[in-house]
C-alpha cells in the first residue's frame, strides 16, 4: 500500500475534497440562523401529519437488480486488464476472452428468462 | 575535533535540507490540487449560467441578467444565499447518515477529476488505470444518495434513493464495456494515452468515427448517470417531489447541486477524452501546418491553447445534454430499467466484440 507512490497524489486529493463539505458545513454553521420548531423538523408529506416511519420493505426488484449488477460488474473488471495487453496476447487470449464474454451473455439471458429483468 | 564538527554540521545541513525538501515536496502536490479544485468551482459556475442561459434561449425567456453582466454571478448568489439558509435536520431521520450522504455525494463525484487530462499530459495524477478509476470511483455516488434518501426518513426520499441507486448501477454496465473498447482500442487504460492515440489523422483520428455505437450508448448512460432530464426519475417533481433531496435546505441541498453539475462536467470532459480527442487542435487541413503542433510544444501559450481547447470542446458538447433536457419527456420506471439491462447491455457487449474483432485483423 504504502509502496505505491503513485498514489500519494491521490490520497492528497482525496483529503482536500473531502474538506469542501466540512468547510460548507462549518461557514454554514456560523452564518445560518436557528429557529427550530416541531412543525418545521417533521418530515414532508404533502402538508398532512407523517404516517409512519419510511423505514419498512420495499420492493425485491431493487434487491434483484443489485445481484444482477454485482455479476455483471465484477465480470466486466476481468475484462479490463486483457483489453490493456491485447496487441501482446494475441488471437488465443482473443478466443479466451470471446468464450468469457459469451459465458456473460449467457448469464444475461438466463437472468432475462428467469425474469429478473422485469419491473413489473 | 575540527573534522567531528564539520561531520556533525554536514549531517545537521543535511537532514534540515531533507526537511525543507520534504516540505516543497509537499508544496508541489498541493499546489496543482489547488488549482483544479479553483478551476472546477470556475467550471460548474459556468455550467450553471449556460445551463440556465441555454434553457431560457429554449424556451425564449430572457434568463439570469441582474446579477453581474449577463448574469453570469447568478451561481455564486445563489450559493451564498443557500450559506445563509436554516439548515433543517429532520427530526425522526438518521443525522449522521443524513449529513455524510451528500458530503460522499460531492468527493466521490470531484475524485475523478483525478485522472482527466486537461491539456497537453496535463493531468493530476497520469495513473496507468486511468479511466478504470473513473468508473470504479463513480460506482460510489449512489451509496451517497441511498445514504441521504435512508436517512431522511421520508418516504419521497427513501424511493428516491433507492430509484437512484438502481438507475446509476443499471447504467454502469452499459458504459463499462463502452470504456472497455476504447481501452482496447489504444492498449491503455491511462487518458493520457488515449487521447494521444487519438492524435495521428487530426479530426478523422477521433474515436467518436471509430466507436459510433459506444459513443451513443456513452452518451445515453452518462445523461441518466448524471440523472439529467429523460432520465430525472430519483428526483421526478410530479410523484416523488424532490427524490431524495426532499428533507434537505441550506448548505446541504447545496452540495447536492453542486455534485449534479459536478457530474455533468465530469462526463462532458470524458465523452471529450474518450471521443472527441481531448487537447488536441483536431483540424488536419490547416492553412498554417504549425499550428497542428501548436499543443504539443511546451510554455506557457501551449498549455493555454491545449487548456482552451479541451474545455471549448467539453462545453460545446454540453449543448447535447441541456438542449435533451427541454426536447425529451420523461421516461417510465420499467422503461428506464428496460432501455438499460434489455438494449443497451446487449449492444454495448456486441459493440465490444465488434471492436475486438476489428483491432484482431490489425494485429
Amino acid at each position: 500500500m504504502f509502496l505505491l507512490h503513485e498514489y500519494d497524489i491521490f490520497w492528497a486529493f482525496l483529503i482536500i475534497s473531502s474538506l469542501i463539505p466540512i468547510l460548507a458545513f462549518i461557514i454554514s454553521g456560523v452564518l445560518a440562523p436557528i429557529n427550530e420548531g416541531p412543525e418545521k423538523l417533521s418530515s414532508y408529506e404533502s402538508g398532512i401529519e407523517p404516517m409512519g416511519d419510511a423505514w419498512l420493505q420495499f420492493r425485491i426488484r431493487y434487491y434483484m437488480f443489485a445481484l444482477v449488477f454485482v455479476v455483471f460488474d465484477v465480470e466486466t473488471v476481468f475484462l479490463y486488464p486483457w483489453a490493456m495487453s491485447f496487441d501482446v496476447l494475441g488471437v488465443s487470449v482473443f478466443l479466451e476472452a470471446l468464450i468469457f464474454v459469451l459465458i456473460l451473455i449467457v448469464g444475461l439471458v438466463y437472468a432475462w428468462r428467469k425474469g429478473a429483468l422485469e419491473w413489473s | 575535533m575540527i573534522i567531528d564538527t564539520t561531520k556533525v554540521e554536514a549531517i545537521n545541513s543535511f537532514s534540515r535540507s531533507e526537511s525543507l525538501k520534504e516540505v516543497y515536496e509537499l508544496i508541489w502536490l498541493l499546489v496543482p490540487i489547488f488549482t483544479t479544485v479553483f478551476g472546477i468551482i470556475i467550471g460548474v459556475l459556468v455550467i450553471v449560467w449556460l445551463e440556465r442561459q441555454i434553457s431560457a434561449g429554449v424556451q425564449q425567456r430572457i434568463g439570469p441578467e441582474y446579477a453581474g453582466p449577463l448574469g453570469i454571478l447568478q451561481a455564486l448568489a445563489d450559493g451564498t444565499k443557500l450559506l445563509f439558509k436554516e439548515d433543517l435536520l429532520p427530526s425522526r431521520g438518521d443525522i449522521r447518515l443524513f449529513s455524510i450522504g451528500p458530503s460522499i455525494a460531492v468527493i466521490s463525484i470531484l475524485l475523478s477529476y483525478l485522472v482527466i487530462p486537461f491539456g497537453y499530459r496535463l493531468v493530476l495524477a497520469d495513473l496507468s488505470i486511468g479511466v478504470f478509476l473513473w468508473i470504479a470511483i463513480s460506482s460510489i455516488a449512489p451509496i451517497g444518495l441511498l445514504m441521504s434518501g435512508y436517512g431522511s426518513n421520508n418516504k419521497y426520499s427513501f424511493l428516491g434513493g433507492l430509484r437512484a441507486a438502481a438507475q446509476s448501477i443499471s447504467y454502469e454496465i452499459p458504459l463499462t464495456p463502452c470504456v472497455l473498447s476504447i481501452s482496447l482500442l489504444s492498449n491503455s487504460s491511462s487518458t493520457v494515452d488515449i487521447v494521444e492515440a487519438q492524435s495521428k489523422y487530426g479530426f478523422w483520428g477521433w474515436n467518436l468515427w471509430r466507436q459510433p455505437i459506444g459513443f451513443t450508448v456513452f452518451l445515453i448512460s452518462s445523461l441518466a448517470e448524471c440523472e439529467r432530464l429523460p432520465f430525472d426519475l430519483p428526483e421526478a417533481e410530479e410523484e416523488l417531489v424532490a427524490g431524495y433531496q426532499t428533507e434537505y435546505s441550506g448548505i446541504k441541498f447545496g452540495l447536492f447541486y453542486v455534485a449534479s453539475y459536478l457530474n455533468l462536467l465530469v462526463s462532458s470532459l470524458f465523452v471529450t477524452v474518450l471521443y472527441l480527442g481531448g487537447w488536441n487542435f483536431s483540424i488536419p487541413y490547416i492553412l498554417i501546418p504549425e499550428l497542428l503542433g501548436i499543443n504539443e510544444m511546451g510554455g506557457v501559450f501551449g498549455t493555454t491553447i491545449s487548456i482552451f481547447i479541451t474545455l471549448a470542446k467539453a462545453y460545446l458538447f454540453l449543448f447535447i445534454p441541456i438542449t435533451t433536457r427541454w426536447t425529451l419527456p420523461r421516461m417510465r420506471m420499467d422503461q428506464l430499467l428496460n432501455l438499460g439491462w434489455k438494449f443497451l447491455l446487449p449492444i454495448s457487449l456486441g459493440n465490444l466484440l465488434l471492436t475486438t474483432s476489428s483491432q484482431l485483423f490489425s494485429l
